[in-house]
């Protein structure tokens, strides 16, 4: 017997929507293989991880919560990554986001009125914005890749922030602790005050996602971004400028960060603290391979790791598996997804018996 | 045995098969066939070379040569049939296999070290460790014996393509082959170059190695070659001996129909200047570019000038100045219809009517994973009108995609056809296709037909012609001497980034073009001063 893999002629579509099913479906089996193997309930962790959220329905707010700044930031990365343009920083996007949006609540404390909230939610995405853009800038001036450059500013984005919240924007009637001052009603944006059954950036994100949709599959933008990442000879002989899609797209996917960030802060936290970096910008880079950098995969892929953050939870509780856990199943969804794209370009053949020599997949 | 087979191969040509009963071949092929996903690469295939002969394997491109003479040298291993060497039963399962038999081969394609010297290259694709003087001594007594001119000491960079395939030629050459295999190897050579390259041949053809001759340029075959095997769609259609053949014959049996010739009227008066090249210079970038020194050239209304060169003189510095790709200078530099475009990009380029098809189809004219009706986006979205309000219309960008596909009869399923499905010919009739539909004032084309059948080079070749009949200036950038002289009206030749003044057609010797070509090679002071500048930087 033996096994090779044929390169297809052209680039099979079913696969292409296939394997991110069939890499999540091999994140649970051998998930659950890995968790008994070490002596957990395995089949029952993989129950809890990822059917638990969704059977039960007083889990969906939760999944929600989660799923809005995760398919925010990937949207953004989304674009970026069709580029081929790494933005692995996006963690530091958001962080700044929040911090912009907080900078617009130290000096509106005692304000009200309906502009606060807009006024927050733009600083905070020109935040995130900038953030990512000075990775662009050295890119394009300095050739200095993205990829060390985006994620060396997540760090010092996390050292401003312990900074702020431990200096100058400290709360002072926080008994000191590292945290901001809490946001006002008039800072804050929360669903209940709209009637809405999940929080506000879940809408905002299915939103964006139609728009971000419309924008690559059927614009001259889009288009450009496309071939600027398959083939940059090919875009500069087109006119698509390559330093061009670099500001853009960096720009872009630091002002979505930016927004999942500010949106965090407004709706979920209401202040920022040390804690507020929760790996969001790292989680979303698996949401937007996972959704197959596809705006509309991005939702279901966000949705599927929203899941397994509440699922791990519920797992840590009822399975008493640590922490770690939900971590370690959203690196084997990276991993299957990766490593399953060699299925969309190629087929895997078995032929029994074995009489030729394999030779294929070198022509 | 050498001097018995030179006698042999004279007896040969004129008593056709006398020696083939009596010795082995050196190599024969029996029904050997070859499949690949899509596509019956070799079917059937048959093919008997003789101790000593130059054979010629002849056929379009996508007829099966490649994959002929990868099996030979063990690249790919046949799904069935034999392969005889020495009237031996042979199955070679890699290229070391294959020159421990004595097979060589000198690829189209070199792979050498721009940065290192010809001894430091040849010791790297080496089989077995030697030490570099031992080396250095076999390679001159190689280049003794056969009377190429060569320096081992030379960085590869300086070399002019012929010097570089002699390095190929004399890597194959150290390991005594039987049978040497050349992939089109004239492709990249100057006239004078071929000549010296036959005579090499010729030589080693009299001391008894055999060759395989991969070829379409059948004037080549007619003179350098014993016996021709011709391939169509992966079958043998035909052997032959092409001293008894015309070009013309052979090329009806390699195509399989009557070939047609390209039509344009006679005496064709041309309009006012539409397109120019004032004084353009430009610096080398990196190492290994060329810098354009001074180019000037003048292409009026309905005429087609054409710029010869051996590659690397500055023709893909050209076209990108010419196509906006890299910054041009100072406005005046490039003129369209009298006003300055020099400053202008891409896109402002094509606005005002000026149109390029680069020499890659892969990657650079085209984009493998898009559709047609994106790639015909690519370039024509706003002057064929392909969108509105910033989203492009997928309706009319598929409609123009068949309007190419059509007029150009590209054999494609559709418009949603990816550009990477399309072979090499039909997506180079697609890419010139959708420049000259878009009517330009000027075109700019870089070997229009590098790499495509014989059908399909003649429909692209009608359809420059018809162009410039219609009132286009058109420049056709080529290594094709023969295209050139079919094509175009007046020649230039580029050699070190610098471009002659034009001659006419017709009132040009293929000696003085061949001269003007010599490159590097041609010029001592040049060589000189560039092996200088390299030493220097990486010292």
């Amino acid at each position: 017997m033996r096994i090779w893999l044929e390169k297809r002629q052209e680039p099979s579509a079913t696969m292409r929507a296939l394997t991110p099913v069939g890499a999540v479906l091999m994140t649970m089996i051998v998930g659950a293989l890995i968790f008994w193997a070490i002596g957990y309930d395995g089949p029952r962790a993989v129950w809890e991880i990822f059917f638990t959220p969704v059977l039960a329905s007083y889990k969906w707010p939760d999944v929600a919560t989660k799923a809005a700044p995760l398919i925010l930031i990937a949207l953004g990365l989304c674009l970026a990554n069709r580029a081929k343009i790494w933005n692995i920083g996006a963690e530091g996007q958001y962080v700044l986001g929040a911090l912009g949006g907080a900078g617009v609540a130290k000096y509106t404390q005692g304000d009200t009125g309906g502009w606060i909230v807009p006024s927050m939610i733009v600083v905070g995405m020109a935040a995130g914005a900038a953030w990512a853009g000075i990775a662009a800038y050295l890119r394009n001036k300095f050739r200095v890749n993205e990829i060390l450059s985006s994620l060396m500013l997540v760090y010092v984005a996390l050292q401003l922030l312990n900074y702020l919240v431990t200096g100058p924007w400290k709360d002072p009637h926080g008994q000191n602790f590292p945290q901001t001052a809490p946001f006002t009603d008039a800072q804050r944006l929360t669903h209940d005050a709209f009637g809405l059954p999940f929080p506000p950036g879940l809408y905002v994100a299915f939103a964006l996602s139609l728009v971000f949709w419309v924008v690559m599959a059927r614009s001259e933008y889009g288009l450009g971004i496309r071939i600027v990442g398959d083939a940059p000879k090919a875009a500069r002989y087109g006119g698509y400028s390559q330093t061009g899609t670099v500001w853009s797209t960096l720009v872009i996917s630091g002002a979505m960060a930016g927004l999942a960030g500010v949106l965090e802060a407004m709706t979920q936290s209401g202040q920022i603290n040390l804690g507020f970096p929760s790996g969001y910008g790292f989680t979303a880079i698996i949401v937007s391979f996972l959704g197959r950098l596809h705006p509309l995969g991005v939702v279901l892929a966000g949705l599927v790791l929203a899941i397994s953050y509440v699922g791990g939870q519920v797992a840590q509780t009822t399975v008493h598996v640590p922490s770690a856990t939900a971590g370690i199943f959203q690196g084997m969804m990276l991993f299957f997804i990766l490593a399953s794209d060699v299925l969309v370009r190629r087929r895997l053949r078995v032929e029994w018996g074995g009489a030729a020599k394999p030779v294929a997949g070198r022509a | 045995m050498g001097q018995g087979v030179t006698q042999g191969r004279g007896l040969m040509a004129s008593g056709d098969g006398a020696n083939g009963a009596s010795a082995p071949a050196r190599l024969e092929l029996r029904g050997v066939t070859k499949r690949f996903p899509g596509v019956l690469a070799n079917d059937n295939v048959s093919l008997f070379v003789k101790p000593g002969e130059i054979h010629a394997l002849l056929g379009e491109n996508g007829a099966g040569k490649s994959t002929l003479v990868k099996m030979i040298y063990g690249i790919l291993s046949p799904d069935t049939g034999e392969m005889l060497f020495d009237g031996q039963s042979v199955t070679i399962a890699n290229p070391r296999a294959a020159r421990k038999l004595g097979i060589g081969m000198v690829f189209q394609h070199f792979s050498l070290f721009e940065a290192l010297t010809v001894l430091e290259n040849i010791a790297l694709g080496l089989d077995s460790r030697i030490s570099q003087r031992d080396l250095e001594a076999e390679i001159l007594r190689v280049l003794d014996v056969y009377g190429l001119k060569l320096d081992p000491r030379r960085i590869v960079s300086t070399l002019s393509v012929g010097e570089r395939q002699r390095i190929e030629i004399v890597r194959a050459l150290l390991l005594n082959p039987k049978l040497l295999i050349m992939d089109e190897p004239t492709s990249v050579l100057t006239p004078q170059e071929v000549e010296q390259l036959f005579a090499t041949l010729r030589k080693l053809s009299g001391q008894g190695c055999s060759i395989l001759y991969i070829s379409h340029k059948l004037h080549e075959i007619v003179a350098l070659c014993d016996t021709a095997t011709i391939l169509r769609g992966g079958r043998n259609v035909a052997e032959c001996d092409p001293k008894k053949e015309t070009s013309k014959s052979m090329a009806e049996l390699m195509i399989g129909a009557n070939l047609k010739t390209i039509t344009r009227a006679g005496e064709r008066a041309f309009g006012p200047e539409k397109f120019a090249a004032r004084a353009l210079t430009l610096p080398k970038i990196g190492d290994f570019g060329v810098a354009l020194q001074a180019i000037d050239f003048s292409v009026r209304s309905g005429e087609i000038l054409g710029v010869a060169g051996v590659a690397g003189n500055g023709q893909n510095e050209l076209m990108e100045a010419l196509s906006g790709e890299a910054p041009a200078g100072a406005p005046e530099r490039i003129m369209l219809e009298g006003a300055a475009i020099g400053h202008m990009d891409v896109t402002e380029r094509r606005a005002v009517g000026l149109c390029a098809v680069p020499e890659e189809r892969n990657g650079h004219a085209a984009v493998a994973d898009l559709t047609l009706a994106l790639n015909g986006a690519l370039t024509a979205r706003k002057r064929m009108k392909l969108m509105t309000a910033g989203l492009i219309s997928e309706g009319r960008a598929r409609a123009y995609a068949m309007k190419v596909i059509g007029a150009f009869g590209v054999k494609a399923q559709g418009s949603q056809s990816t550009a990477g499905s399309l072979s090499g010919g039909n997506l180079q009739k697609f890419v010139v296709g959708r420049e000259i539909l878009q009517e330009p004032v000027a075109l700019v084309v870089s070997q229009p037909t590098w790499g495509v059948d014989a059908g399909a080079a003649a429909t692209i070749r009608q359809s420059i012609v018809d162009l410039a009949a219609r009132g286009c200036a058109v420049v056709v950038v080529s290594q094709d001497l023969d295209e050139l002289l079919e094509l175009c009206d007046t020649l230039s030749v580029i050699n070190l980034g610098k471009l002659s003044a034009p001659m006419k057609v017709g009132e040009v010797s293929i000696e003085q073009i061949g001269l003007l070509m010599g490159g590097v090679h041609g010029d001592q002071e040049a060589t000189v001063a560039m092996t200088e500048a390299i030493h220097a930087h990486l010292a």
